[in-house]
């Protein structure tokens, strides 16, 4: 008779209006990546051609919210997601991009496309391909409700890789001393 | 101006299909192409999504917050930034000649991010498509399925990248988003135990990057009709080049070759970056085009990275890497080598250079050194660039006499290769898509096209990340008349009825 085998946990992960940083950071558990996918897969992530989320148990989200896409894409991995973890300072505060702010946003682009040294009859690209900015750069739990945070810029491959483990074994995650930082 | 497929004549009577989010590349972009009924395509673009202005909202804040917070433009390879900053604000603290350490240890830390970026690229993201094949099994095509059916590749991609990464923890302080070079100098420099702790795994780096670049090579040989053909163009070069014409990634001034390998210029000084280079802004995407000012923007377009810093150096200075340099370049004959696909035999070769170059940096009793900082004359106006994994990075600053930023502008090297990107999009949708019906297998090879020049569009947008794929289909109204979508299990659909 045939052990059954016990399927494998989906987990996906998405950058919002973030750096990749936070998910460079998940790649420095360097070989413990080939312990991962011994007992979880990946759906949608910038490492796979899965380019929607489906059902999965965990979701990691890098990035704060900057355009209309990206909180399609955030409400979309809340749909799909058991459990939806914030990674990094700007899914929880803005991190860097919300130092715009303080800024119309009109104001930004103009000077980016317009008036930019070097540029030559510049103007603000507005083609209907390109979603829509948002006036001011959002963290992400204002918009959907997120289990867990981690922060840090970005959280250590340690931090990412102590919260995955906790949550695959099905404990409380636990960032004690020296993995919480906020750098 | 117009290139020919990126405007179509009459749009309104033609269907589009978007590749949308564009995976396994760092960034947020997407593809359209738009068809008609025999599936000829009449137009394809590549569009950065995203908007950040970090330009903009630099201005105010003093000088010294910059290297560390331009890093967060980009977490791929976040020590370009921080060391194009740097140099740029070397310029305002007026530090014209670095001390030996410390021009040392931003070196090192420079050469560990080309090694880990370079690995992270070609394992982690394209040696899928290049080992399973371009329309291979979905579920597969990524570095789990490297890992499940090429495990030993598998695990050196993995160590390669962490041991540049661990080079650049012990120069930066961290892996990602560190501190170590400040204007004018470095804050730290490196121990013995940090040293012995790096030069125990060099052997082996060594021996796997030299496996990477014959790999590479043999997929070429192997198959030339595919590697030297995949999305060619023809095409300028430009990069920076050692003050001796060597490769080098960290210092010296810009040259640039036409697409017969000929020089247009050499020995520009980067700091007049902008009596050569303008920009054009389009109203598709966020990404703007640059191009050499003397030819235009029509014929002035250039490409940077591997390839061409591969095609423009004389030399380079590390054994194994010149003769591997002198094989590619027998191998591609008079002409330059302008396949996309060379792009990943380049960037192998620059890879080996680079555990060269650490290893012989770990070797120089200079990076123990105690002399880190160095000031001299107060300056307002500072010009970085480095050969970033990707191509040239130009930082631009200007400081008050409060020590407050109140213009920055950066060209990052993906911006340069933008019509070049777009360029290859559109040869391999003439090559493969153009009349054939479309299916996920095909878009990826478009995808392939864009990966080969390892694009950061996270960078690109001047700090967002994320590449997002779907095709909609629209009728001669541009009302939708079906829309396939790659569904989570990377299943092509047509939730609607299909033309
Ligand atoms: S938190 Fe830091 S590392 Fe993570 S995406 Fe934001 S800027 Fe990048």
């Amino acid at each position: 008779m045939q052990v059954p085998v016990k399927p494998k946990l989906k987990i996906a992960t998405t950058s919002l209006a973030g750096c990749f940083g936070c998910h460079m950071s998940f790649l420095d558990i360097d070989e413990r990546l080939f312990d991962l996918i011994e007992l979880a897969e990946f759906d949608r992530s910038p490492f796979t051609d899965i380019k929607h989320c489906g059902p999965c148990d965990i979701g990691l989200i890098e990035g704060g919210l900057c355009n209309a896409e990206n909180v399609h894409v955030l409400r979309e991995f809340r749909a799909n997601c058991k459990t939806l973890v914030a990674v990094g300072a700007c899914a929880i505060n803005g991190g860097l991009p919300a130092q715009r702010n303080h800024l119309s946003i009109a104001t930004v682009l103009t000077e980016i496309y317009h008036t930019q040294h070097g540029l030559v009859g510049g103007f603000i690209p507005n083609d209907p391909e390109l979603p829509l900015p948002l006036n001011q750069v959002h963290p992400i739990h204002e918009v959907v409700k997120i289990d867990y945070f981690i922060p840090g810029c970005p959280p250590s491959g340690e931090a990412i890789w102590k919260v995955l483990t906790d949550l695959i074994a099905g404990r409380e995650p636990d960032l004690s001393h020296g993995l919480m930082q906020f750098d | 101006m117009s290139f020919v497929l990126e405007t179509a004549a009459n749009p309104e009577n033609l269907r589009r299909v978007a590749i949308d989010p564009l995976s396994r590349v760092e960034g947020h972009g997407k593809v359209t192409i738009l068809l008609d009924d025999q599936n000829k395509v009449h137009q394809v673009r590549l569009h950065i999504v995203e908007f950040r202005g970090f330009e903009k909202f630099i201005q105010g804040r003093p000088y010294w917050e910059v290297p560390v917070m331009v890093q967060r433009l980009c977490g791929i390879c976040p020590v370009s930034h921080h060391l194009a900053a740097s140099k740029a604000l070397d310029e305002i603290v007026g530090a014209k000649q670095l001390t030996p350490t410390a021009d040392k240890m931003r070196r090192l830390m420079h050469y560990g991010q080309i090694l880990q970026s370079h690995a992270l690229h070609f394992f982690h993201l394209s040696s899928p498509d290049l080992l399973f094949g371009f329309d291979s099994d979905i579920a597969k095509r990524n570095i789990v399925g490297i890992a499940e059916q090429h495990p030993e590749i598998a695990r050196q991609g993995v160590l390669l990248r962490k041991f540049g990464q661990e080079v650049i923890r012990h120069t930066a302080g961290k892996r990602i988003h560190g501190t170590g070079a400040v204007p004018g100098g470095v804050n730290k420099s490196l121990s013995i135990t940090e040293r012995d702790e790096l030069l125990k795994d060099i052997d082996d780096m060594m021996t796997w990057s030299l496996g990477a670049v014959h790999l590479v090579k043999l997929m070429h040989q192997q198959n030339p009709a595919l590697y030297d053909h995949f999305g060619a163009f023809k095409a300028n070069f430009m990069s920076m080049v050692g003050f001796d014409g060597g490769m080098d990634l960290y210092h010296g001034h810009l040259r640039a070759r036409d697409g017969a390998g000929n020089i247009l210029f050499d020995g520009v000084h980067y700091q007049n970056y902008s009596q050569i280079i303008e920009e054009e802004v389009k109203n598709w995407t966020y990404m703007k085009f640059p191009y050499l000012k003397s030819m235009g923007a029509e014929k002035g377009w250039y490409r940077v990275g591997p390839l061409s810093r591969m095609q423009n150096c004389d030399f380079i200075s590390t054994p194994l890497a010149e003769l591997e340099r002198r094989d590619f370049i027998e191998y591609s004959g008079v002409m330059p080598m302008h396949a996309p696909l060379g792009y990943h035999w380049a960037r192998m070769i620059e890879m080996l250079h680079a555990v060269e170059v650490i290893k012989n940096l770990l070797h120089d009793s200079d990076i123990l050194g105690n002399d880190l900082i160095i000031t001299g004359e107060r300056g307002f106006e500072g010009v970085g660039v480095i050969e970033a994994p990707r191509g040239t990075l130009i930082h631009h600053y200007r400081v008050d006499e409060n020590d407050l930023v109140t213009m920055c502008n950066l060209i990052v090297s993906t911006t340069h290769n933008n019509q070049a990107m777009n360029e290859a999009v559109r040869r391999v949708a003439q090559q493969y898509l153009h009349g054939h019906e479309i299916t996920e297998g095909l878009l990826n090879h478009i995808e392939v096209a864009v990966r080969a020049f390892d694009p950061c569009l996270s960078c690109a947008t001047h700090a967002l990340g994320k590449m997002p794929l779907e095709i909609e289909v629209l009728n001669a109204a541009s009302d939708q008349l079906s829309r396939l979508s790659r569904s989570s299990e990377g299943i092509l659909s047509t939730p609607s009825s299909v033309v």
